[in-house]
């Protein structure tokens, strides 16, 4: 007989091993995926999650993809948190790369040294911004955050797309949907010859420690903290719900927008139409992986990172479609929320004995 | 300038096709969150009904088989969603999420094999008789078959909730779950019941847009179509009638792009494919304010889970 007991208290152990439970429940779904579609389990697997990372280039590659999906989700964990349900991230880590690549296209024939921090600072403005625009509706005017952050996605995208079409396109670009190349003082370092990974992933480093010590070691953390247990016992302690909701909004938006600046003046060096594949949506996961914690989210960052790889990986030698990546996404979250359950209920083997 | 009063028929119904999935989405969501839950995977539930009737009516060449097997996949992924929310009690905003990613992987996934397939005519009705009654004509006949559903939905939606039993109970288990729950109903079967209701509903919407709307499968073809459903029902107040009023506003506003660009009006095209976003943003706000009306209007429960302890 199984009976399942209500636990008193959340279980703390279960709450940092129920992630990995998903990673490997994962693996076994999809896993059985491939077998339906026709593929061998194990080899695909192979091909999905460990020959992408097997040498240097692909390790770097795979930081190279972390960090945005770091970046961000540090960022979305200050609104999750705090019970703000910002889901736009993707539309604010445009819309900083459009403001970032705006300011480095002015700088596009000049050096400096002065020009890089201008161009990030420009970057988490620009996500600052497009972030302030659900935060205010929500405070002021008691808007949806969750619907208003996702239509602004679009409208974000759109408004690349006409710029790197329309007014900021190259003149000598042959009418390619891309603006001029930044010039070299607007580009993030590259880290090691030969390799793509670029000085954007210390920003993600930054963010991390930053946050680790705001969670944890400030007043606001706690009222976060909260504000995100219990709406009703943050207002009786008189915290102002309005400047967190806000806050919080801004620094996710800050961040979701330096991971833009990361995207166009790291390997690439100009704004073109498809600037990222999703990292704002996929964030939302590996936020929620990393349990909303600085340090999980650097290891689910780089979990998440590989199905980006691993699809790419598995399309070439496999022929594997490539959006079996977001599935495993979705799936990663699925049984992550499902595991969950553990945290509040005991499932008790009760034999015939009693 | 004569304008032929035809032609304006002609417009009015090509908004109203374009409305079609907007409403069936919206009002199988209304129906969900007047049970107390919040769905947000409907762009997810969308797209498999859409990818999962093209599949079937290019592999089965039935056209019935391809609808009734869209809103069965749109049951089938909505019955995760139910589970998680239901069983397991998850956060109903997160398990959405996952939803929609999940949905919009898997339909590509599938949708591999179909990119470039032509999609099939889709019967009508009446088309003899659009010529009959002047601007009348094109906008009552000439249809499919779910075309005339969709329209008939908000007002039997209406009647649903406000007339029959089953109705009120679904209203009671959102309202007050614990109240439902001591009178003896089973809260949970009936949230699970309004779940999978609502995935066949979104199911049939993503198969009215890739079999009959646009005939063919694209990628991600949705295009947020789901997003915009769930605003629809925040700015309908969970009313169904008022649905159909918000629906044709968004089918007014994605072809009244066609036309300007047609007519040379000079608004960049993406400035016009933004406009249903930004109005929703607005319209939003506009309702949102009156934050009492807001308040007295949502389900009460609504993304709440309930559990029973026994």
């Amino acid at each position: 007989m199984i009976k399942i007991v209500k636990r008193d208290q959340p279980s703390r152990a279960i709450f940092f091993f129920t992630p990995v439970l998903a990673i490997f429940l994962t693996l076994v779904a999809g896993g059985l995926i491939f077998f339906i579609l026709g593929f061998k389990p194990f080899e695909a697997l192979k091909f999905f999650f460990i020959v992408p990372i097997a040498d240097k280039y692909g390790f770097s590659e795979l930081l190279l993809k972390a960090t945005p999906l770091c970046l961000i989700a540090i960022g979305l964990s200050f609104c999750f948190k705090s019970n703000n349900w910002n889901i736009g991230a993707e539309g604010q880590l445009t819309f900083g790369a459009i403001v970032s690549g705006g300011v480095a296209l002015l700088f596009y024939e000049q050096e400096g040294f002065y020009i890089l921090p201008i161009v990030i600072l420009a970057g988490a403005i620009g996500g600052m911004l497009y972030a302030s625009i659900p935060a205010i509706l929500k405070t002021y005017f008691n808007t949806n955050e969750i619907l208003v952050s996702l239509m602004l996605v679009y409208v974000s995208k759109l408004i690349l797309d006409y710029l790197v079409v329309g007014p900021w396109s190259n003149p000598e670009g042959f009418n390619f949907p891309e603006t001029r190349q930044f010039s070299d003082s607007a580009k993030l370092p590259i880290l090691f010859e030969g390799l793509r990974i670029h000085a954007g992933i210390f920003l993600a480093l930054a963010a991390v420690v930053i946050s680790w010590f705001v969670f944890y070691k400030t007043y606001l953390g706690f009222q976060m903290k909260v504000s995100g247990f219990s709406l009703k016992t943050a207002r009786y302690a008189g915290y102002k719900g309005k400047k967190m909701i806000i806050l919080v909004f801004l620094i996710s938006g800050a961040c979701a927008g330096l991971a833009g600046v990361g995207e166009i003046t790291g390997p690439i060096g100009q704004l073109h139409r498809e600037i990222s594949p999703d990292y704002g949506f996929t964030a939302i996961i590996v936020a929620f992986l990393g349990r909303l914690h600085p340090v999980g989210i650097i290891f689910a960052s780089l979990v998440v990172a590989i199905t980006y790889l691993g699809a790419e990986t598995a399309q070439i030698f496999m022929q594997i479609p490539k959006y079996t990546g977001q599935v495993f996404q979705g799936m990663i979250l699925f049984f992550l929320l499902a595991s969950d359950y553990l945290l509040f209920f005991k499932i008790k083997f009760i034999g015939s004995k009693k | 300038m004569i304008i032929d009063i035809n032609f304006i028929g002609l417009i009015i119904a090509s908004i109203m096709a374009s409305a079609v999935p907007l409403i069936l989405a919206s009002c199988g969501e209304l129906i969900t969150e007047r049970s107390g839950v919040l769905n947000l995977g409907v762009e997810g539930m969308m797209i498999i009904g859409a990818i999962s009737g093209f599949a079937l009516m290019t592999v089965t060449g039935s056209l019935i088989i391809a609808v009734f097997g869209a809103m069965l996949a749109g049951v089938l992924i909505s019955t995760i969603f139910a589970f998680l929310t239901q069983t397991l009690i998850t956060n109903h905003v997160a398990t959405g999420l996952a939803l929609t990613i999940f949905g919009i992987g898997i339909s590509a996934m599938i949708g591999k094999n179909f990119v470039g397939i032509p999609g099939k005519e889709f019967p009508v009705f009446f088309e003899g008789l659009k010529d009959t009654i002047p601007l009348l004509g094109p906008i009552l006949f000439g249809h499919s078959i779910v075309f005339y559903f969709a329209f008939a939905l908000p007002f039997v939606t209406s009647y649903f909730l406000k007339k029959t039993k089953i109705g009120l109970i679904v209203r009671a288990v959102g309202d007050s779950p614990e109240s439902a729950s001591n009178q003896g109903i089973n809260v949970k079967l009936v949230r699970y019941a309004c779940i999978l209701y609502g995935g066949a509903m979104s199911g049939l919407a993503g198969a009215y847009l890739s079999m009959i709307y646009t005939p063919q499968w694209i990628e991600n073809m949705t295009g947020g179509r789901g997003w915009i459903a769930l605003a629809l029902v925040v700015f309908s107040t969970w009313n169904p009638i008022k649905i159909l009023i918000g629906a044709m506003i968004f089918g007014g506003l994605t072809i009244i792009q066609f036309h300007m660009q047609a007519i040379g009006v000079r608004i960049p095209v993406q400035f016009l494919t933004a406009l249903p976003y930004i109005v929703t943003i607005i319209v939003l706000v506009v309702i949102s304010r009156d934050s009492r009306k807001i308040r007295l209007s949502t389900p009460s429960s609504l993304g709440k889970s309930f559990h029973k302890d026994n």
